[in-house]
């Protein structure tokens, strides 16, 4: 569908004109097919007779107005007829991923980016979006058209970026479908249930655009971070949608086709050099995914990559996973003196995922006391209620005085003295809720 | 993010007679801007929910009992200083747009048209899951 939006869009340089007259289109199709058939070529069926529509409104307009410097004119006159059923594969490529271009472009807030993407590019309708982001409908409507308004306001044409702007406006494409992929990795439980499709479109989307670009190594990154994160998710949250950390899952349950494919595909990119921040987080999930025990986990390697992805982002994320990472590798003290580097230089005061990073390294170096107290200060500063719920049951089991009776043998921690680093397979990787959020790619806007 | 706007009445402290003695007009005026602020919510993609409460003499208090039946306790609340009028929930791009929404909607006009300059308690809601952009 965004193709044929997007043929027409760059035909009559009026996109939301084309994406009315491709509704009516598919209005069309919807009584005609059934009774007569599917045609041979439906795309180019929807584009002829979309094209039909535009030319009615255009003409009707001419009329009313007695202008000719309409949508038309704007095409060249070579352009003027319906496109051939058959069109050229180029073309498609390109009004594709003009249409994602267009959407994600960064004078819009990614609120509307995200919004104006999935009802575009996705192919979403706007009650399904607004259930997935639990607003009543005319609320998502508006903010959807308000986007397209907001587009036409700043003059921006339907057209492929410049080359020397493509590689940011990339970027922008990419940070957007990645917020669409985090808002859909939530629970697989509960009320949540809408969101997971979200998921689902961002990794359809990404795939769409590495087959249009396969050689950019940071689109194939990105699919392949959401593939093995995504393989992840049967495992993440327990029946009332808490978080389970990534040690603590059943990895059985982990989606070994899209393992498979994720790794296959970052382990191809990083071959060919041009190393981002994709591709560095995509390895480190493949790292995870390879594990076929937490205690496995190649925690040095991870190390590494993290040491890498902190050269190159700058993100204070970046540098609290790295501690973790650290305090996994050479033991908490190791970590812990990587965070308080970290609080001094003030960047995540106050932040929930300090103290939870910081609540988790002080529990393996065995400081209960303190580690309870982190817990809840994550857990206060948090805005997710699953989230919550998990650093509010951490704090607990902290805080209730050992009870023999009650040290069942999935909590290790209450009775095993704590043992550091990768000779403690019941502590490799119980760091944090398992989420892809933990890094953020180069902001979108700069 | 989602925020929930709370509208505070406080019997006590405020200056603000009751709205049942208030001049007809001012009545008008005064739903016409509760109307038009959720209007201009929808119409900004921010709209999510706006309810006005029933007045609090109408309340009961519901507790549990013996055996987890329901013991009510019917108002009024003479002791009742501060109570909930009505509430939205928005849908907005961060704490900056929902604090300046509080003071839109703080500045409500009661008698003589004068803005009533209600407190306005700001609660961020719980996201469902658990991913969060830094």
């Amino acid at each position: 569908m965004p193709q044929v939006v997007g043929v027409l869009a760059r035909r009559f340089g009026d996109f939301a004109a084309a994406e009315d007259a491709v509704q009516e289109a598919l209005i069309d199709a919807v009584a005609q097919w059934p009774r007569e058939g599917v045609p041979a070529n439906p795309r180019g069926w929807l584009v002829q007779v979309a094209y039909r529509r535009m030319t009615e409104q255009v003409r009707n307009e001419r009329a009313r107005r007695r202008r000719e410097e309409l949508v038309v004119a704007q095409a060249p006159p070579d352009r003027r007829t319906a496109p051939p059923a058959d069109d050229a594969y180029e073309t498609d490529r390109d009004d594709t991923l003009t249409t994602l271009f267009l959407c994600c472009h960064p004078a819009l807030t990614p609120a509307s980016a995200i919004a104006l993407t999935l009802r575009s590019a996705g192919g979403l309708t706007t009650a399904e979006i607004a259930k997935a982001f639990l607003v009543p409908e005319p609320t998502m409507a508006q903010r959807i058209s308000r986007a397209k308004q907001r587009i036409k306001a700043s003059g921006i044409p339907f057209r492929m970026p410049a080359p020397e702007e493509r590689a940011r406006r990339l970027g922008s494409v990419l940070h957007v479908l990645y917020l669409v992929f985090n808002e859909g990795y939530a629970s697989s439980a509960g009320p949540d249930l809408q969101r997971v499709e979200l998921s689902r479109e961002a990794i359809r989307l990404a795939r769409m655009v590495h087959g249009l670009l396969p050689d950019d190594c940071e689109v194939a990154g990105l699919l392949a971070l959401m593939l093995l994160t995504d393989a992840r998710r049967p495992a993440r949250t327990d029946a009332s949608g808490t978080p389970i950390p990534l040690a603590e899952q059943d990895r059985s349950l982990w989606d070994g086709e899209a393992v498979a494919e994720g790794i296959a595909l970052i382990t191809g990119t990083l071959a060919r050099g041009a190393v981002g921040p994709y591709q560095l987080q995509a390895a480190i999930a493949a790292v995870h995914d390879e594990a076929a025990t937490a205690g496995e986990t190649d925690w040095p390697q991870i190390l590494a990559l993290y040491g890498l992805l902190e050269r190159m982002s700058d993100n204070p994320m970046v540098s609290l996973n790295r501690a973790v990472a650290a305090a996994m590798t050479h033991g908490p003290a190791a970590g812990l003196d990587l965070l308080r580097a970290l609080d001094a230089d003030g960047r995540l005061a106050g932040h929930h995922r300090f103290y939870t990073a910081r609540a988790h390294l002080l529990e393996m170096a065995g400081d209960r006391r303190a580690a309870a107290d982190d817990y809840r200060a994550a857990a206060s500063r948090t805005t997710s209620a699953p989230e919550r719920h998990y650093l509010t049951t951490r704090a607990a089991r902290l805080t209730v005085p050992d009870r023999p009776e009650r040290a069942v043998p999935d909590q290790p921690e209450r009775t095993a003295p704590a043992r550091f680093g990768r000779t403690a397979p019941d502590r490799a990787g119980r760091t944090a809720p398992d989420r892809p959020g933990q890094v953020v790619p180069p902001d979108r806007s700069e | 993010m989602k925020y929930m706007l709370l509208m505070q009445f406080s019997g006590q402290t405020d200056e603000v007679p009751p709205i049942d003695t208030w001049a007809a007009e001012d009545v008008r005026a005064n739903i016409q801007f509760m109307n038009d602020t959720n209007k201009k919510l929808v119409d900004a993609g921010e709209f999510v929910d706006a309810q006005g409460l029933a007045a609090p003499d109408q309340a009961r208090i519901v507790r549990a009992g013996e055996g987890g039946a329901a013991v009510v306790t019917d108002g009024p609340f003479p002791e009742t200083k501060e109570f909930l009028v009505g509430y939205w929930i928005v849908d907005c791009d961060g704490p900056e747009r929902a604090v300046d929404l509080a003071a839109h909607v703080s500045a409500a006009p009661g008698p003589g048209g004068r803005p009533l300059n209600m407190p306005i308690e700001l609660r961020q809601v719980m996201s469902i899951d658990s991913s969060e952009e830094l």
